[in-house]
């Protein structure tokens, strides 16, 4: 009678109470959230609030947006890519070199997330495009052309925006911050949401991008892929800049003996 | 012809070569140096010295062996080389046979001429020479003979006598030229009522550019675009491809989900949208570029092709840039399955400016 | 020395007669030595290069919009449907060997063919040589310009890539939004709505045949006429307006000016190797719904392109009708009023200055600063709107707003010119008054000659007879005069209201003009510093403070003296 009945109890305790690594999960998590408080007291609160509910700059105009229900993904693409902490502010906050490490960006988008439901980070698959078919990237180029070349230029290159702002190059970032930019809309970026441009049509612009970031120039220095206005600049400075010298040569004079010719 | 010096007279200016002209000098008496006459010939030192006359010699020469090397190793590259080798030096990534190709033809040529000046420049003789320059008018004599040549000839044709020959010779050639005119006139069909239309009428659901895939107002969140399509699009792909490409010219759209509060709609227009979410024409009125570069926070969007920049939160209003004209705005509303559509074609036509487009076409 | 033909020769001489006196004079023409004149040849031979190279792409270019789906060896866009002119292209570039070489050799020999165009044509401007009897060819040049223009245009919208696909797009736009005949004129061109299939066979034969076939019959005729004209030569001892001095065409010019042909074959080549020019791969195949950023035209488009970014957006609606005014002012009035004005530039000169002799003498442009004045400001008005159509690519490179860039262009677009204009001329001035003062006082030696007394003085070297002879070559010359009211027997001069325009004209091209030293002031400078070497004083002392130096530099007085 008392096995069955400490049976029940533990198996009782067992099915109520979650397991161990379920505890720890939860812990190291809120451990995290607690790190990813910490780091955004030092770093962000100053522009973006003390609750990350935003914040002005003294002058009543916005020095950082509210972060409520951003979600882990923007903490992710604009931490990792250096973007924030921003340096100052200007027309665009430009990407550099980025100022918190893995783990801290990591905490960091924990603590966001924490505060209202927005997009996560995304899983590994989605973004890994080194298995990607022909026929994905081919799609994806169409995708490409479509939704990002408007802002990004047909070859990633980036472009101009009104009032000093531009849409940046493309080249050398990462496939996830690719997805996450997408998927958030940074700054002036539009969203493309799952929905319309769902996981795969994302996955195959990526591939795309990055197949034309591993194309090579096959017509020689690509003078920075950034069509007609580079060209020409080099047509006149290289090519009509040498005819002319070489024409120069031709009609100078050239070095006179300083004698006269004896016979 | 001649290896003269000139004679030491000047006659470069204020010799009446039977024009006249009103030009006034303001010094008639003449130049303030007389013409020196060609400068004298110095020699060059392959001139004076054998040594570096066959020193410039083996140089040329050099040049053009080289330059057959090349060649020949423009043949050879073209065979060797495979057409997809991607060659690695610096920074250039580039293709082997283009760029082997480019360079040895390129050195080849190059070295072809520049053989040929340097021999012309320091070998072949350099002694200027001059020629003799006739005023490019007939002379008087000449002329009288021509007119007299010319009038004989006009007189034994009766040309300028006989006017009826004369003018409907006239009237024949010249209504002559209206043929080919006409000839043109199949060129193209006349533009009718196609600039006025689009393929959007009322139901036709919006679906994603690329994808199909129609939209429900869930699927766009604030800050989002879409670029779209109308749906009925795709069977004319398959149908008739030009007529494809033309109606997606014109029938372009892109949606935008903006902050309902946000939006000032004209009046009449505050159903057009669907709880935030406005459907604009993507093809620019200044000359019909497709626009899609959109920026979520000011909610403009602006055109890469000469800037336009439309608020597409005030009804697409034109803020700068050379394009006169607000975007056209579908009116959208959710159709019986919950996906976005047109309540009807567009109010106005869309893309550029014409001139049978009148106040609203 | 033999005195018959050989053989081979003689067959040919009983059939052509090639041993005639035409010939033999042909043999030895005379061509003046100068750099500045092989700019023409640059374009010349870029011409052959393009038909070179272009026949070469026509033999595997299918000039067809039927779509197509594209398998050949270029990997991100096998699979899509493309348009067989844009299929056909990929295939040049990547499948057929030597292709790519090819198509960059013929696009960077085109861009070279109208820059050289243009930088010849400069030339031509500045130095006059477009004065009596070469009006025409200064038209037929003009032409072949203008023609050179269309045919780039059209050659890079071949491919119907993205990018020119776009380019087209806005051409049609423009041509469709003309007064009246509008989109009657676009639905012909294009064969209905755009893009239509007709398209790119349409422009094809314009590109391949018929503006090929017009330049070439024009550049003939160009090449006739600079023979049959002699070529013009700059001034100097020896060379007048009767001769020309130089060297003959065989050996000499067949040897340089067919050297440069390989050479600028060889540097077009090289560019082909080295440096990428319109890589349609990365546009991708033209839709309709899709655009670049940063959608330029070529570079000799970019004026155009400028300027229809450049203008605000106005249009009216007036009884039923649009006009367009956004597109009416910069595409289809302004580049056609500058144009004309360019093009009709000789026949305006002569009108105002009067000068209707033959001239085979060049100028040299400090020597006719309102002529280069007025060239250089419609360089800077050209210049302006060329960067005009970059506005955005300035503005992401040099971190600005593209709105300023814009606003700061339009302001500069008509001060711009006017400031040239007005600077240019006064260097001119400037450099002419140099000329005088080598002329007076010769050449500044470097050498400083300390006197007994303690002052301080530079040698001067005197130039030599050539040089003095070279400047002083050129024409003094004065505005036009009005001429009386009325003749003897009181009939009143015609065209009277013309005729003082053309005189206010001829002032304001002659004001300010330097005049050239006489004769009996040059021998007094001379004797001056012939006088100074004597005993140790040197002509610059006389002259500082002399009344002399009021005299050396007369200026023409033009009615209220204005100083431009």
């Amino acid at each position: 009678m008392l096995l069955l009945g400490l049976l029940a109890v533990g198996g009782l305790y067992t099915a109520v109470v979650p397991g161990n690594s379920a505890v720890a999960d939860d812990a190291a998590q809120s451990q995290q959230i607690e790190e990813g408080k910490k780091l955004f007291a030092v770093n962000c609160a100053s522009c973006h609030g003390l609750n990350a509910e935003g914040g002005t700059d003294g002058e009543g105009r916005m020095a950082g947006p509210s972060l409520i229900g951003v979600g882990a993904a923007a903490v992710d693409f604009q931490v990792g890519t250096g973007r924030m902490p921003a340096m100052q502010t200007g027309a665009q906050v430009p990407r550099k070199d980025p100022v918190l490490n893995e783990e801290e960006t990591a905490a960091l988008a924990a603590y966001i997330a924490s505060l209202g439901p927005g997009a996560p980070i995304p899983p590994e698959e989605v973004y890994d495009v080194s298995n990607a078919t022909e026929e994905q990237i081919t799609r994806g180029g169409e995708l490409f052309r479509t939704n990002c070349t408007a802002c990004h230029n047909f070859a990633g290159q980036g472009g101009a925006l009104p009032q000093g702002r531009y849409a940046p190059t493309l080249m050398g970032v990462d496939p996830k911050h690719i997805y996450e930019a997408m998927l958030t809309g940074p700054q002036q970026m539009p969203v493309f949401s799952d929905q319309v441009l769902t996981p795969q049509d994302k996955h195959d612009i990526i591939a795309y991008i990055k197949g034309m970031e591993e194309q090579s120039d096959p017509g020689g220095f690509s003078l920075g892929r950034l069509g007609p206005v580079s060209e020409g600049l080099w047509g006149w400075l290289f090519g009509i800049g040498a005819l002319v010298a070489v024409a120069v040569w031709i009609g100078a004079k050239g070095v006179k003996a300083g004698r006269s010719h004896s016979e | 012809m001649s290896d003269d010096r000139l004679p030491a007279k000047p006659d470069a200016h204020g010799e009446d070569d039977g024009y006249g002209g009103d030009l006034v000098l303001a010094d008639p008496a003449g130049d303030p140096v007389a013409d020196p006459g060609l400068e004298p010939h110095e020699d060059r030192i392959t001139d004076i010295d054998p040594d570096a006359a066959t020193r410039v010699e083996r140089q040329v020469a050099t040049m053009f062996g080289l330059a057959t090397l090349l060649t020949i190793a423009f043949v050879v590259a073209y065979f060797a080389i495979d057409k997809d080798t991607v060659v690695w030096i610096g920074p250039l990534r580039t293709n082997a046979l283009n760029l082997t190709l480019g360079m040895t033809l390129g050195l080849a040529l190059f070295l072809i001429g520049a053989g040929a000046i340097q021999w012309a420049k320091k070998l072949m003789v350099d002694k200027e020479i001059v020629e003799h320059r006739n005023p490019v008018h007939t002379s008087e004599a000449d002329q009288a003979e021509m007119l007299k040549e010319f009038n004989a000839g006009t007189a034994e044709s009766g040309f300028t006598r006989r006017k009826l020959i004369r003018r409907s010779l006239i009237g024949a050639l010249g209504v002559l030229g209206i043929p080919p005119i006409i000839m043109l006139a199949d060129l193209g069909p006349p533009p009718g009522r196609r600039l006025f239309e689009t393929v959007w009428t009322e139901g036709i659901r919006v679906v994603n550019d690329v994808t199909l895939r129609p939209l429900r107002p869930s699927d766009m969140v604030i800050g989002q675009l879409v670029n779209g399509l109308p749906a009925n699009l795709q069977e004319l792909a398959e149908e008739d491809h030009t007529e494809y490409l033309n109606a997606k010219a014109k029938a372009a759209v892109i949606l935008v989900r903006i902050r309902p509060d946000q939006i000032t709609p004209l009046p009449g227009r505050e159903n057009w949208g669907v709880d935030g979410i406005l459907c604009y024409s993507k093809i620019c009125t200044h000359v019909g570029c497709p626009i899609s570069l959109y920026e979520q926070v000011t909610h403009h969007v602006l055109c890469p092709c000469h800037q336009s920049t439309f608020d597409l939160a005030d009804n697409a209003k034109v803020l700068f840039g050379p394009a006169a004209r607000p975007l056209p705005q579908l009116p959208i509303m959710v159709d019986s399955e919950g996906y976005l559509a047109a309540q009807s074609g567009f109010h106005e036509p869309v893309g550029p400016s014409f001139w049978e487009r009148g106040e609203r076409g | 020395m033999a005195t018959k033909f050989a053989p081979p020769v003689q067959y040919i001489d009983d059939r052509v007669g090639i041993g005639k006196p035409f010939f033999r004079h042909a043999l030895r023409k005379v061509f003046p030595d100068h750099w500045s004149f092989l700019l023409g040849e640059i374009a010349l031979y870029s011409f052959i290069v393009l038909i070179l190279t272009g026949t070469f792409l026509t033999f595997w270019f299918k000039p067809s919009m039927t779509e197509v789906e594209y398998q050949g060896s270029y990997e991100l866009l096998r699979g899509l449907h493309m348009s067989e002119a844009y299929a056909s292209t990929l295939d040049l570039s990547f499948d057929v060997r030597g292709g790519l070489l090819m198509r960059q050799v013929h696009h960077w020999a085109a861009i070279l063919f109208v820059a050289a165009m243009m930088v010849h044509m400069l030339r031509i401007f500045f130095t006059g040589a477009f004065r009596k009897p070469r009006e025409f060819n200064w038209l037929i040049g003009f032409g072949m310009l203008f023609l050179g223009i269309i045919e780039g245009f059209i050659g890079y919208g071949l491919p119907d890539d993205l990018l020119s696909g776009t380019g087209l797009r806005i051409t049609q736009g423009m041509i469709q939004a003309s007064p009246v005949i509008g989109t009657w004129l676009s639905f012909f061109i294009f064969g209905g709505e755009f893009p239509g299939n007709d398209m790119v066979p349409r422009f094809f034969i314009v590109h391949v045949l018929l503006i090929p076939g017009l330049i070439l019959a024009l550049v003939t005729v160009h090449l006739i006429l600079v023979v049959y004209y002699r070529h013009t030569q700059y001034p100097g001892p020896g060379r007048t307006n009767r001769n020309v001095v130089g060297y003959p065409l065989y050996p000499v010019y067949t040897a340089k000016a067919g050297g440069f042909f390989f050479v600028v074959f060889g540097v077009t080549a090289l560019m082909g190797a080295l440096l990428q020019i319109n890589p349609v791969w990365l546009y991708g195949p033209y839709n309709p719904a899709e655009v670049t950023a940063g959608s330029q035209p070529d570079w000799y488009m970019g004026w155009l392109e400028g300027s229809v970014r450049l203008m605000p957006g106005f249009e009216t609606q007036i009884l039923g009708v649009t006009l367009s005014w956004n597109l009416i002012i910069p595409a289809l009035l302004v580049p056609p009023a500058f144009v004309t004005l360019v093009a009709l530039y000789p026949f305006i000169e002569q009108w105002v200055t009067g000068d209707k002799r033959e001239h085979h003498l060049l100028d040299r442009p400090r020597n006719q600063p309102t002529r280069t004045g007025v060239g250089v400001a419609f360089m800077t008005f050209y210049g302006v709107l060329w960067l005009a159509g970059g506005n955005d690519l300035i503005a992401t490179h040099f971190g600005i707003s593209l709105n300023n860039v814009t606003y700061v262009l339009r302001v500069l677009v008509f001060v711009g010119p006017v400031l040239a204009f007005w600077v240019t001329r006064r260097i001119c001035i400037a450099l002419q008054r140099a000329d005088i003062e080598r002329l007076l006082h010769g050449l500044e030696t470097g050498v400083i000659v300390r006197t007994p007394d303690g002052g301080y003085y530079e040698k001067h070297a005197p130039i030599d007879k050539f040089e003095t002879y070279t400047l002083t070559l050129h024409e003094n010359q004065v505005p036009q005069e009005l001429g009386p009211e009325t003749d003897e027997n009181g009939v009143a001069a015609p065209r009277r209201a013309l005729r003082k325009l053309r005189v206010k004209m001829s002032e304001f091209y002659y004001a300010d003009n330097v005049l050239k030293p006489t004769r009996h002031e040059l021998e007094e400078a001379r004797a001056h510093a012939e006088h100074a070497h004597d005993d140790g004083h040197h002509a610059v002392e006389d002259v500082t403070g002399d009344e002399q130096l009021d005299t050396t530099t007369r200026e023409v007085e033009a009615g209220s003296g204005r100083d431009h």
